[in-house]
Order: structure tokens, then C-alpha cells, then sequence
């Protein structure tokens, strides 16, 4: 086991990095920029080292840096959290071969993944049902790119290769609007992510967005446990997650399961892992697998009682799973909401410093914030300052648990996103469970058309 | 327990005058005696030895005490993580020492990163007024190295 692990992210996710740390008695080194040096998690580490200044490309995806720290704090193993570096291969390589463990897949897995046309194609070999689309990338001839749609039907989806996470996407209803959506799409991801590679899938009108928790060690064990619905969405980032997807069929879930566990153990994957899939009409299609460990992770550790990021370690280090799929069983349900710092309905980022911070408690409720009494929330990088989550032996009780631990929340003297989230936990919709990916945003339409 | 720390209460101890300080961490153990009364007793409260190490150790708090002794001038940080050299390698002369004048873009040190030596130049012109940094010690963005004035 690691005797000292280097966490190379920030805020909410390097607390719980750390947490999971020093309860398997592994040292801290946390590498922090200039805006996040009174970071809780920083006064807790043993070991802190500033990487760099406020910006991210000079600090927190500044690999020369976290690497160079790792030297100087003889860390042993290298935690990237989510976001940054988490899913970028090269990093991967340059930790492992500096001589350090990278807590995640391998490389090549990392790579694989991470261009979404051969993360299809692997799925597909590995049995796991995708999205009907394109082999690979878009030629560039306009007749035969005509053809390939045609032949997937309207309306279609044109993606970046090098895209994800909702970056890099646009929809064509028709065949009039098809050419310049494409070329416009590879212009944009050649200049977001420097390659204009793009593909194409059908276009799902009412999904709900399904995905299922894996977590594989180095020696082709492989285990699912259970999935998320992570529908609730406003420009592809998410809300409100939850575990169990409402409304699933038993079999289904125990089959898509099963295949993703598959797919692990066939490509060799390591650690932590996450299959994303568009769920329409009983059906799963894939559309990516994310190779980190996720915002979200909570609601599936609160209804598995297994702690993700500590097997992420361990798996990291070397050691089998300490279950096998029949030991994970799953109870009750869990809902997160993501507090972020932001005006609830217009969303403007609300950076600033926290004058009154209260967090709820009581039973079933988690909350993993890296935030406290006058914190000042940094602007240089995302919004979320933490998670407020609710368990109960029902969808209905966690709901009600979490209603009630909102309502006991404090966060003054910036603005955050609890009224949103009251408001959708009052929702009709949301309260019957299994609102499609387009829900949140057509609900916030109505809700300015109405002001 | 790391040379930071170490020197940290070597510090405390010789500007605190205290006689004696012992702290024990898990398993490891540090014992500083001053031998008489070293430095002139500085008006700084006296700290009480911490029991809980993670509070004082854990940012590099080195630069702190030492800063308020450091003389006045212009501080040279450090613009990467690495370990320091005041040579160009082992048993070399030190590029610069206390005194010395310097003119802005003269290599002052080497901050070592990923096996590369990178040479770090002076900022502006001055003379040498303090070197912060110990020779080998890891260094901190932002971290102060040397003071010209």
C-alpha cells in the first residue's frame, strides 16, 4: 500500500481524496495554486506544495509542476480527482514513467476512451450496445457523408471525436442543414481540442441520460454496481443525480450491468470507471465511458456502502477486488444535488467570499464540501463548492430528507443554486422520476417565459 | 519528518530562546537544544510547543519566521516547484553569495524540476542581501529565494 499519495486537484474532490487517505493511513502531499492556499484540505494535508498561480493552465494542468512536486515530497502515487488531468493519457504516461503509480486506467485505456470513435468501436466488440451512427470518423466527401446519414435517419447527432462531456455536438433535423453543420462542427473541434475528426449517430429525442458504476483491479476482476440517473441537465452539466435509475426494468439493469463489467475484464481495465449511456424507449445506447472516478460517485457509495475512492487506491496498489459481484448489494436510494456558486436562474458565477456557512445533518443525509465560514470562493475555476446528498429506503424518503436538509442550509454572502434545486424537488415531474435529458432546460424556458 | 519541518523548529528555537523543544509524531521524534542563549532574544511571543503537528508543519511555513529578520530589498520567488542549488553542481562555487552584486538576467541558482537544471536569473539589479533557501531544499511556487537590495 502507498505510504504517500500526491492529489493533483482541488477543491470538494481533493477533500475527499484525502479523507479516503488517511483512513487507510496513507500521508498527503496536496499541490494547491496561489487561489487556493487557505483551501481546508491544504491546512489539513502533511505535506502542501504551491504549484503555480491562479490559472489552471499554469497550475492544476500544469504537469511539469505536479510531477516536480511529487519528486521533491517523495509521493509514491499520484491522485488526479475529476476534471484537469484525470482523463488526459499523457499524463498518465509521464506520471508512470517518472517513476509514479497514476490512480486510474492505463494510458492506452485512457487514450481508447478518450477518442469517442474508438470508444465506440470497443464497445461494440465488447458486446455493449451503442448509439446507431457511424463506424468512424466522417469522410469528407459531401455525397457520401449525405448517404451515412440518410442511412441513420433523421434527425442526427454530428460529434467530435476528440469531444465529450457535451462539447462539440450539434443536431441536424434535416438533410438541407447537414454539410454546414458538419463543417462547422470539425472547424470548432480543431479549434477546441485540435482535431477536426467528427462522427455521426442518431439523434435521440427523449432520453434519459442511464450510467452504470464499474470498478476493475489489475488482475481482470471486474464489477458493476448499479447505475445512475443523471438526467437532470442544463447545457450538459449535470444538477441532480441519483441512484437507482427510477423506473428500470430489474433484468435490464442486471444485463447492461453485466455487460460493462464485461467490457472492463475484455479491455483490461483498471480502476475506477463509469459507462454513459442515453437510455430511450427501454433500450441503452453508449455514448462514452468516462476513466475517472465522478462528481456524482456519492449517491452509488450511499446505496452500496462501498467507498469508491478507497478501492480506487487499493487497486491502484496492487490488491484484488475485496468483492465479487455477488457481495455488492444495493439498498434504499440517494440523491445529490450539486451546490454551486451561481445565480439559481440566471446562472452567472457567484465567486466571493462565504460570510455564513451552514451545513445540514441528521440521518441519511451526507454532505462532502471542501467550502466553510468565510472560504473565499475563488473565480478561476468551476462553480461547485459542494454536494448535499440524502439517502432513504425509498426514492420518496430520500427526496423528503433532502427537502428538508436544503431548507436547513446556509450559504450567504455568495449566491448559490438551493433555490433551483428546492424548487425542482417541489417538481411534479421529478417527483414521478425518469425526466428525459431535455427536462431541466424546457422547464427553465417556461419559467422565464412565464417572469 | 522532513528537512523543512526540521528547520522550521530550529528556527523557532533560536529566535524564540527557548532551551528546549521536543515533539513527537507518530512514531518519529525531534529534539532541539539551543546551546546558550544563541541570537538576541527577539520580541516574538514565545511559542508553546505544538502538540498537534499537522497545524504548524503542514503549509511550508518556513519562509515566515525567517522573513521577519530577512533585511529589506526586493525578494526573488521561486517560478517552479523544485529543488534549489546555489551551484551549478555539487562542490561547484555557489553562483552567488551574500554581498555579492548582481545585475538583472545573472543565474542566481538552479531550481532542479524533472531532472532538468533550470537556471534561475536575478530580476533586478542589487547586492545579495539574504539567500532564504537552504542548498537540496524543495521549493514552492511563489517561494522566496533570495533578497536583493
Amino acid at each position: 500500500m502507498f505510504e504517500k499519495i500526491l492529489i493533483a486537484n482541488r477543491g470538494e474532490i481533493a477533500l475527499r481524496i484525502q479523507r479516503a487517505c488517511r483512513e487507510l493511513g496513507i500521508k498527503t502531499v496536496v499541490v494547491h495554486s496561489e487561489a487556493d492556499a487557505s483551501a481546508k484540505y491544504v491546512k489539513l494535508a502533511d505535506e502542501s506544495v504551491c504549484i503555480g498561480p491562479a490559472p489552471s493552465s499554469a497550475s492544476y494542468l500544469n504537469i511539469p509542476a505536479i510531477i516536480s512536486a511529487a519528486e521533491v515530497t517523495d509521493a509514491e502515487a499520484i491522485h488526479p480527482g475529476y476534471g484537469f488531468l484525470a482523463e488526459n493519457a499523457d499524463f498518465a504516461e509521464r506520471v508512470e514513467q517518472s517513476g509514479f503509480t497514476f490512480i486510474g486506467p492505463r494510458a492506452d485505456t485512457i487514450r481508447l476512451m478518450g477518442d469517442k470513435v474508438s470508444a465506440k468501436n470497443a464497445m461494440r466488440k465488447a458486446g455493449v450496445p451503442v448509439v446507431p451512427g457511424t463506424d468512424g470518423a466522417l469522410p469528407e466527401d459531401p455525397k457520401a457523408i449525405i448517404k451515412i446519414a440518410r442511412e441513420i435517419g433523421y434527425p442526427v447527432i454530428v460529434k467530435a471525436a476528440g469531444g465529450g462531456g457535451g462539447r462539440g455536438m450539434r443536431v441536424v433535423h434535416t438533410e438541407a442543414a447537414l454539410l454546414n453543420a458538419v463543417n462547422t462542427t470539425r472547424a470548432e473541434a480543431q479549434a477546441a481540442f485540435g482535431n477536426p475528426a467528427v462522427y455521426c449517430e442518431k439523434f435521440l429525442e427523449q432520453p434519459r441520460h442511464i450510467e452504470i458504476q464499474v470498478m476493475a483491479d489489475k488482475h481482470r476482476n471486474a464489477i458493476y454496481v448499479g447505475d445512475r440517473d443523471c438526467s437532470m441537465q442544463r447545457r450538459h452539466q449535470k444538477v441532480i443525480e441519483e441512484a437507482p435509475a427510477p423506473h428500470l426494468n430489474a433484468r435490464a439493469r442486471l444485463r447492461i450491468g453485466e455487460r460493462c463489467a464485461e467490457a472492463c475484464r475484455k479491455i483490461g481495465y483498471e480502476g475506477a470507471g463509469t459507462f454513459e449511456f442515453l437510455y430511450e424507449d427501454g433500450e441503452f445506447y453508449f455514448i462514452e465511458m468516462n476513466t475517472r472516478i465522478q462528481v456524482e460517485h456519492p449517491v452509488t457509495e450511499l446505496i452500496s456502502g462501498i467507498d469508491l475512492v478507497q478501492l480506487q487506491i487499493r487497486v491502484a496498489a496492487g490488491q484484488k477486488l475485496p468483492i465479487r459481484q455477488r457481495d455488492v448489494v444495493l439498498r434504499g436510494h440517494a440523491i445529490e444535488c450539486r451546490i454551486n456558486a451561481e445565480d439559481p436562474f440566471k446562472f452567472t458565477p457567484s465567486p466571493g467570499k462565504i460570510t455564513s456557512f451552514h451545513m445540514p445533518g441528521g440521518p441519511g443525509i451526507r454532505v462532502d464540501s471542501h467550502a466553510y465560514n468565510g472560504y473565499t470562493v475563488p473565480p478561476n475555476y468551476d462553480s461547485l463548492i459542494g454536494k448535499v446528498m440524502a439517502y432513504g429506503d425509498t426514492r420518496e424518503q430520500a427526496i423528503a430528507r433532502l427537502r428538508i436538509a436544503l431548507s436547513e442550509t446556509v450559504v450567504e454572502g455568495i449566491k448559490t443554486n438551493i433555490a433551483l434545486h428546492q424548487e425542482l424537488l417541489d417538481d411534479a415531474a421529478f417527483l414521478r422520476g425518469g425526466t428525459d435529458i431535455h427536462y431541466l432546460e424546457e422547464r427553465l424556458a417556461r419559467l422565464q417565459r412565464d417572469d | 519528518m522532513d528537512l523543512r519541518k526540521i528547520k522550521t523548529l530550529i528556527d523557532l528555537v533560536q529566535q524564540s530562546g527557548i532551551a528546549e523543544l521536543e515533539i513527537t509524531e507518530g512514531e518519529e521524534r525531534v529534539r532541539i537544544s539551543s546551546r546558550g542563549a544563541a541570537a538576541a532574544p527577539v520580541a516574538m511571543p514565545v511559542m508553546p510547543a505544538p502538540v498537534a503537528m499537522p497545524a504548524v508543519a503542514a503549509a511550508p511555513v518556513a519562509a515566515a519566521p525567517v522573513e521577519n529578520a530577512a533585511p529589506e530589498g526586493h525578494v526573488l520567488k521561486s517560478p517552479m516547484v523544485g529543488t534549489f542549488y546555489r551551484a551549478s553542481a555539487p562542490g561547484a562555487k555557489a553562483f552567488v553569495d551574500v554581498g555579492q552584486s548582481v545585475k538583472a538576467g545573472d543565474t542566481v541558482c538552479i531550481i532542479e524540476a524533472m531532472k532538468l537544471l533550470n537556471e534561475i536569473e536575478a530580476d533586478q539589479d542589487g547586492v545579495v542581501k539574504a539567500v532564504l533557501v537552504e542548498n537540496g531544499q524543495p521549493v514552492e511556487y511563489g517561494q522566496p529565494l533570495i533578497v536583493i537590495g
